[in-house]
C-alpha cells in the first residue's frame, strides 16, 4: 500500500503537540452559546438570595421572618435554627477548619450569611431579603491581625474551651484565641546564626495586600433532589467537581452514588470556584426541603465581599549575603491574616499552602519559614488567584528581597540574581526548605531576557532620566522592573498532598469508537484553560487519531472518572500525564491488534504519528482508524472486544516551570500615573502543548498581575466595611490599560512527567506582580526608594514621590 | 443587584410626563440614558416607584446650531456627540470631553441630558457646562425656564430643579479660543480623580477671555471664576498659570475616597489644571 501525502503532512494532520491549533470552545463563547450555571432553567426552579450581614462583627439577637414569609411568592426562609437539626448550620471547611453556612449566634464579617430566602422568582427573593428583621448588637471590631492577637475580644468562640484554654487546631497549638496555626519549615537557629554573623544584612517589611480572584462569572449553584429516585443532581460553578460531590455526600448523609455533580461552562475561576460556600450548602437544603430545583447565583458584591479572597500576608523578611552578593541565608515571617473563618483552599499538610518556596530561583544553603495564621473580622478564603498555592505571595516575598539586598549592597539587581541562581547542573536540586525542584536551566533563560531587551542600554537610559530629572528636564522617572521566578505545580503526589484526605491524583478514561473517533474524560474542569483544544492535541500525538476527532468531555461526575480539579496549575501536569498514560495504554492494545491484522509478531510493528507499520518495510501498516474498527469488528484470538482506557496518575512530584520577565515602565511623578512602555514574558514551561494557547494564558495571567500590583485590593475601613466592593472601584483592568506583552520562550521539560510539560496558567501572575512592582520600586531607586507595598494606584506612587521630596 | 418593583411608564408627549411626575411626586423619576440609575435601583440605593421613559417624546432629541447659538437636547447621547462633525466644529472640547466618559458601550446609552441632570459630582458635563456658560432648559407644570449652568448644582444629587420639572435641552454660545478637557481617572470607566474644563481667547498675545471648571473636587462642579480671571490679561506665562491654580484650590473641597487623600486629590487638581491651561492656550 502507498500512502498519497507526505509523513510531514500526517503529522500537521493529527493537530497534536506543538501546533497551535484554535480552541475549540471558542466558537460557542463568542457567540453567546456557552451554558453556564445561570442559563440552567429547571421547570418548577424557585430563587435563593441571602439576608446578609451588615455588620463585621455582631451578636445576632433575633430573626423575625414573619414579613418575608407574608410576602406572596415566598417559599421558605431559612435560618440557623432550620439547618442546626440537619447538623448543617455549620460546614467543614478545606482548611480543617468549620464555617458557618448560616449566622449561628453572631457574624463575624461584613456580608456573612444570615438567613436564606427562597422564592418562585429571582425579584420576590430580594425584596423578602428586606423583609427580613434581624436584631443585632454590634461588637467590637478587628480588621488588623496583629491586634487581633493582642485583643481581649473573642471572635470564635466555638474555637475555646469552657474554661477559657486554647485547644489545638487542625495545624497544632494555637497560642490565643484569635490564632489559627503556626506553621514552620527549616531551620530557624541555624538560619539565626548565619545572618546573625554575614557580611551584608537586608531586612524588609512587606504587605501582601487582599485582593479577590474576582471571576467575570459569580458562583452559583442548581440543586435538584429527586424524592422520587433519591438523587440529587447539582450543578454548580466548581473548580473540583469529584470533591464537591464526595464533601457533598459527608454532610448530606447521600450516598455518594446518588450524587450528580455538574460543573457547566465556566466563567473563570482563578482559585475562587475551588471552596464550598454556604449558597450551594442552602440551595441543596432548599431542594430537599420543598422538592423542587433552586437556584442560588451571586452578584458581582456578593461575590467580592464574601467569596473567597487571596493573599492577605503580612511578610518580614531578613536575607544574608556576602559581600561579593553570594545568598548565604533567608528568614521569612509570616502574619497570615485568614479572615473569620480558616477556608483556605490548600492541601491538608500545608496550611500555608507552599510558602516555602520562598527561597525562589536562588542557591540558598539556610533558610527558615514561620507562618502565622490569625482571624479578623473579614471574610474568609485565602485561596490561590491564579496560582499554586500561596507561591504568589512567595514568589513576591524573594523578589523584593533580592532588590532589597541589592540596594544593601550597591549591586545590579539583575547581576545579583546571576550570582545566585541554582546552577543548571544542580538539578535535581534539593531546596533549603525541602522542595526538590525538577529541572531547570535558569542563567540561559536569564541571559536571553536581559540581551532581548538591551538591558544594559535601558540602565543607560534610565541614569541619563534620572541626570534630566534632576535638572528639571522632566517630571517622569524610568523603571526597570526584573523578576525571575520558580514555580511549583502540579498537586501533587498523594504522598504529600491531600484535601481533606484525598489525594491530589488526577485521571483520564477513552473511548476509541470503531470509525476512528474518540471520547476522553478526566477528572479535571476548565474554567477558560482550552482543555478541550490542548487534552486532545496530546491524545492525538499519543493515540494517532487527529484532535479534531476526539471530544474531551469533564465536569460531570457521572460520567467523568474521580480527580481532583483544576487549580494550581495541575491540569496538564496532573490530567495531562494521565491522559499520556491512559493513550499509551490505547497504543499498547493497538499494536496488538495492528501486529494481528499485519500477521507479524507484536514486536514487529512500530507506531508511527497515525498508524503502526511494520519494522523496516513501511509500505505495510495499519492506521490507527483501521485498527480501531477492528478492535470492535473482527474477532481477535487472546484479546477483549473493544479499546478503552483509564488511567489515574499520581506524579512523582511537582513540576517547576519558571521564567524570566521584564518591565519597563515610565511614572509621571506629579500624577502618580504609570505607563506601562514594555514588558517582555520568557516561559520555561517545559514541553509545550499549544504555543497560541501558552501565548493565551500567559497574556491574562500578566493582566491580573498588572490589576494586583497596580490598584486592585479588598480593603475594609476601622469598622470592618468594605470599601471596594463594586467593579467601580475593584480594579479589573480593561484592553486600555493592558500593554502589548511580548512573548518569549526556553524549553527544558519535566524529567519525570510522561510529556515533560509543567504547566503555565499561572506563571505569568506569580512573576507578573513582582515585576510590575518591581518596575514602580525601581523608579524610585535612584531616589531613595527601598520598599513600598502594593498595590502601586496613582495616590500610592505619588505618595512615594512625595516622601522622597519629588513635589519640593 | 435585583432592583425593588417599580411601574414602567413610556408616555409620548411632554404634558403626559408632566402629570405623572405631578401625580406621584418624588416617587417618580424619569429615565434618559439610565446608566446611572438603573445602578443605582439595582443596588436598591435609589427607589424609583414610578419610572418614566423619555425615549418616546419628540423633541428631546437632536442638535441644532444656528446663530453661534448651540443647543443639545436631553437624550443626545455621548455618542452623538462624539460623532457629529458640526459640533466638532462649533465646540470641540464638547468631542474631548466626551471621549473621556467612561466607556463606547455607556456613551452609546448614557445622554447628556441626564448626566447635567442627574447631579452626580462625579459626570464630566456639568462642570464642562459651567466652563461654557450654558443654560439649563427646564420645562415644569408652570411652563418653561432657564437656569444658568453655573447656578444648577447645590449638593450632591441636589440640584435647582423641581421634582416635576424635566430638563429638556442645554445650550451655550459656540465658545471661542482655545480649549481643553483634561481628566486624570483610574481606569477607562472611572469618574475622575480631579477633571479640568478650559476655555481660552487670545487677543494680542495675551488671555482676553478664560473660563475653568472642575469636576469632582467637592459635591458640586467648580466654575472657579478667579482661576479664569488670574489669566486674563496675561501672557499665559508660569506665574499667571500659578495664580489661576491657586484661585482654583480656594474653590475646591475634595474629599478622602478610595482615589486618595485629599492632599493627593489637590496636587492631582493643580497638575490637570496646568495641563489644560497650557493645551488650551497652545490652541488659542
Amino acid at each position: 500500500m502507498k500512502d498519497e501525502i507526505t509523513r510531514d503532512e500526517r503529522v500537521a494532520n493529527l493537530k497534536g503537540m506543538g501546533c497551535s491549533r484554535k480552541r475549540v470552545e471558542d466558537s460557542r463563547f463568542t457567540q453567546g452559546k456557552g451554558n453556564y450555571v445561570d442559563d440552567i432553567k429547571l421547570p418548577g426552579m424557585l430563587h435563593g438570595d441571602f439576608v446578609r450581614s451588615p455588620y463585621a462583627h455582631a451578636r445576632v439577637k433575633s430573626i423575625n421572618i414573619d414579613a418575608a414569609m407574608a410576602l406572596p411568592g415566598v417559599v421558605a426562609v431559612l435560618t440557623a435554627k432550620d439547618l442546626e437539626p440537619l447538623n448543617l448550620h455549620w460546614m467543614p471547611t478545606l482548611a480543617g477548619d468549620k464555617q458557618m453556612v448560616l449566622a449561628d449566634g453572631k457574624v463575624l464579617f461584613q456580608g456573612q450569611e444570615v438567613a436564606f430566602v427562597v422564592a418562585n422568582d429571582r425579584y420576590i427573593a430580594a425584596d423578602a431579603v428586606e423583609l427580613v428583621e434581624v436584631d443585632y448588637e454590634e461588637l467590637e471590631v478587628i480588621v488588623d491581625p496583629f491586634k487581633s492577637l493582642q485583643s481581649d475580644v473573642v471572635l470564635r468562640e466555638d474555637m475555646v474551651a469552657e474554661d477559657g484554654s486554647v485547644p489545638n487546631g487542625a495545624h497544632g497549638p494555637r497560642k490565643h484565641p484569635n490564632h489559627i496555626f503556626t506553621w514552620e519549615a527549616g531551620e530557624e537557629e541555624a538560619t539565626n546564626q548565619v545572618i546573625d554573623n554575614a557580611e551584608v544584612v537586608a531586612t524588609e517589611e512587606m504587605y501582601y495586600h487582599r485582593t479577590h480572584p474576582c471571576p467575570l462569572e459569580t458562583c452559583g449553584s442548581v440543586a435538584s433532589m429527586d424524592k422520587v429516585n433519591g438523587k440529587l443532581t447539582l450543578w454548580g460553578t466548581f473548580q473540583a467537581p469529584h470533591v464537591v460531590r464526595t464533601v457533598a455526600s459527608l454532610l448530606s448523609g447521600i450516598e455518594e452514588h446518588n450524587i450528580r455533580v455538574v460543573s457547566p461552562d465556566i466563567g473563570g475561576g482563578f482559585g475562587n470556584k475551588v471552596g464550598v460556600y454556604p449558597g450551594y450548602v442552602c440551595s441543596i437544603v432548599a431542594s430537599i426541603v420543598t422538592g423542587v430545583p433552586v437556584k442560588w447565583v451571586e452578584d458581582r458584591m456578593e461575590n467580592l465581599m464574601s467569596t473567597a479572597f487571596a493573599r492577605d500576608y503580612w511578610m518580614k523578611g531578613k536575607i544574608s549575603a556576602t559581600k561579593d552578593g553570594k545568598i548565604t541565608g533567608l528568614h521569612c515571617h509570616v502574619t497570615a491574616d485568614h479572615g473569620a473563618f480558616d477556608a483556605c483552599a490548600d492541601p491538608t499538610k500545608f496550611p500555608a499552602g507552599f510558602m516555602n518556596i520562598c527561597t525562589g530561583s536562588y542557591d540558598i544553603p539556610v533558610a527558615y519559614l514561620g507562618v502565622d495564621g490569625v482571624y479578623t473580622n473579614k471574610a474568609p478564603g485565602g485561596v490561590s488567584y491564579r496560582c499554586s498555592f500561596r507561591v504568589t505571595e512567595a514568589v513576591y516575598f524573594i523578589e523584593r528581597m533580592i532588590e532589597v539586598l541589592a540596594i544593601e549592597l550597591n549591586m545590579d539587581p539583575a547581576e545579583l540574581r546571576s550570582i545566585n541562581f541554582i546552577k543548571k547542573e544542580q538539578f535535581p536540586y534539593t531546596a533549603a526548605l525541602g522542595w526538590e525542584y525538577d529541572s531547570g536551566d535558569y542563567q540561559t533563560a536569564w541571559d536571553k531576557a536581559l540581551v532581548a531587551v538591551d538591558y544594559k542600554g535601558l540602565r543607560e537610559e534610565q541614569a541619563q532620566r534620572v541626570e534630566d530629572f534632576k535638572a528639571g528636564k522632566t517630571r517622569k522617572v524610568m523603571g526597570i522592573g526584573l523578576s525571575f521566578f520558580t514555580e511549583i505545580v502540579g498537586a501533587g503526589p498523594v504522598k504529600n498532598c491531600d484535601i481533606l484526605g484525598m489525594g491530589m491524583f488526577d485521571s483520564c478514561e477513552i473511548r476509541i469508537h470503531p470509525t476512528g473517533s474518540a471520547v476522553a474524560r478526566l477528572g479535571t474542569i476548565s474554567q477558560g484553560q482550552g482543555h478541550a483544544t490542548t487534552f486532545a492535541q496530546i491524545l492525538a500525538t499519543e493515540i494517532g487519531l487527529s484532535a479534531e476527532s476526539i471530544t474531551i468531555e469533564e465536569g460531570d461526575t457521572d460520567t467523568a472518572p474521580y480527580g481532583l480539579g483544576t487549580y494550581g496549575s495541575r491540569s496538564t501536569p496532573v490530567a495531562g500525564a494521565a491522559a499520556a498514560m491512559a493513550g499509551r495504554k490505547i497504543r499498547a492494545k493497538a499494536q496488538m491488534i495492528a501486529a494481528y491484522l499485519l500477521e507479524v509478531h507484536d514486536n514487529d510493528v512500530e507506531f508511527d504519528v497515525d498508524r503502526f507499520v511494520v519494522k523496516g518495510s513501511p509500505e505495510q501498516f495499519k492506521t490507527m482508524k483501521e485498527v480501531a474498527y477492528a478492535a470492535y469488528n473482527q474477532a481477535i484470538p487472546g484479546l477483549e472486544p473493544g479499546l478503552e482506557a483509564v488511567s489515574y496518575y499520581d506524579p512523582p512530584n511537582m513540576t517547576y516551570p519558571f521564567g524570566a520577565y521584564v518591565c519597563v515602565m515610565d511614572i509621571d511623578v506629579d500624577t502618580g500615573v504609570p505607563e506601562i512602555r514594555r514588558f517582555y514574558a520568557l516561559d520555561d514551561c517545559g514541553t509545550r502543548i499549544n504555543p497560541m494557547v501558552i501565548d493565551g494564558q500567559i497574556h491574562g495571567g500578566l493582566t491580573e498581575a498588572l490589576a494586583v500590583a497596580l490598584g486592585q485590593e479588598i480593603a475594609y475601613d476601622d469598622m470592618g466595611n468594605v470599601k471596594t466592593g463594586t467593579l467601580m472601584d475593584f480594579f479589573l483592568p480593561t484592553a486600555w490599560e493592558v500593554p502589548n506583552y511580548e512573548t518569549d520562550f526556553t524549553v527544558t521539560p519535566s524529567p519525570h512527567h510522561p510529556i515533560g510539560a509543567k504547566g503555565v496558567g499561572e506563571s505569568p501572575h506569580v512573576g507578573g506582580v513582582p515585576c510590575f512592582s518591581n518596575a514602580v520600586q525601581d523608579a524610585f531607586r535612584p531616589f531613595g526608594n527601598r520598599h513600598t507595598n502594593m498595590p502601586h494606584d496613582h495616590w500610592r506612587i505619588w505618595q512615594t514621590a512625595n516622601d522622597l521630596g519629588m513635589h519640593d | 443587584m435585583i432592583p425593588a418593583a417599580f411601574e414602567y411608564y413610556r408616555p409620548t408627549d411632554m404634558a403626559g410626563v408632566i402629570a405623572l411626575l405631578q401625580e406621584h411626586g418624588d416617587d417618580a423619576r424619569v429615565i434618559a440614558g439610565g446608566h446611572s440609575l438603573i445602578p443605582m435601583m439595582k443596588l436598591r440605593m435609589a427607589e424609583v416607584p414610578h419610572l418614566i421613559d423619555l425615549q418616546a417624546i419628540d423633541g428631546l432629541n437632536g442638535i441644532a446650531i444656528s446663530d453661534g447659538t448651540i443647543t443639545i437636547g436631553a437624550m443626545v447621547t455621548q455618542h452623538e456627540i462624539i460623532n457629529s462633525a458640526e459640533m466638532e466644529a462649533t465646540a470641540p472640547i464638547m468631542k474631548e470631553a466626551a471621549l473621556q466618559i467612561a466607556d463606547p458601550q455607556v456613551r452609546y446609552m448614557g445622554t447628556v441630558g441626564g448626566n447635567v441632570a442627574n447631579g452626580d459630582p462625579g459626570n464630566d458635563m456639568p462642570g464642562l457646562m459651567q466652563c461654557l456658560n450654558a443654560q439649563f432648559h427646564l420645562v415644569g407644570p408652570d411652563g418653561d425656564r432657564v437656569v444658568d449652568a453655573r447656578d444648577f448644582y447645590e449638593a450632591a444629587y441636589m440640584t435647582d430643579r423641581e421634582d416635576e420639572e424635566v430638563l429638556t435641552a442645554v445650550s451655550f454660545t459656540a465658545p471661542a479660543g482655545g480649549f481643553a478637557y483634561e481628566k486624570q481617572k483610574r481606569k477607562i470607566g472611572d469618574y475622575a480623580t480631579a477633571a479640568a474644563a478650559v476655555q481660552i481667547s487670545k487677543e494680542g498675545g495675551k488671555v482676553s477671555a478664560a473660563s475653568i471648571a472642575m469636576t469632582n473636587l467637592s459635591d458640586t462642579p467648580v466654575w472657579s471664576e478667579d482661576a479664569g480671571a488670574a489669566l486674563v490679561g496675561t501672557a499665559c506665562d508660569e506665574a499667571a498659570v500659578k495664580a489661576a491654580v491657586t484661585a482654583m484650590l480656594d474653590d475646591i473641597d475634595p474629599t478622602e475616597d478610595n482615589r486618595g487623600p485629599v492632599a493627593f486629590k489637590r496636587h492631582a487638581a493643580s497638575i490637570v489644571l496646568g495641563r489644560a491651561i497650557a493645551r488650551a492656550w497652545s490652541r488659542a
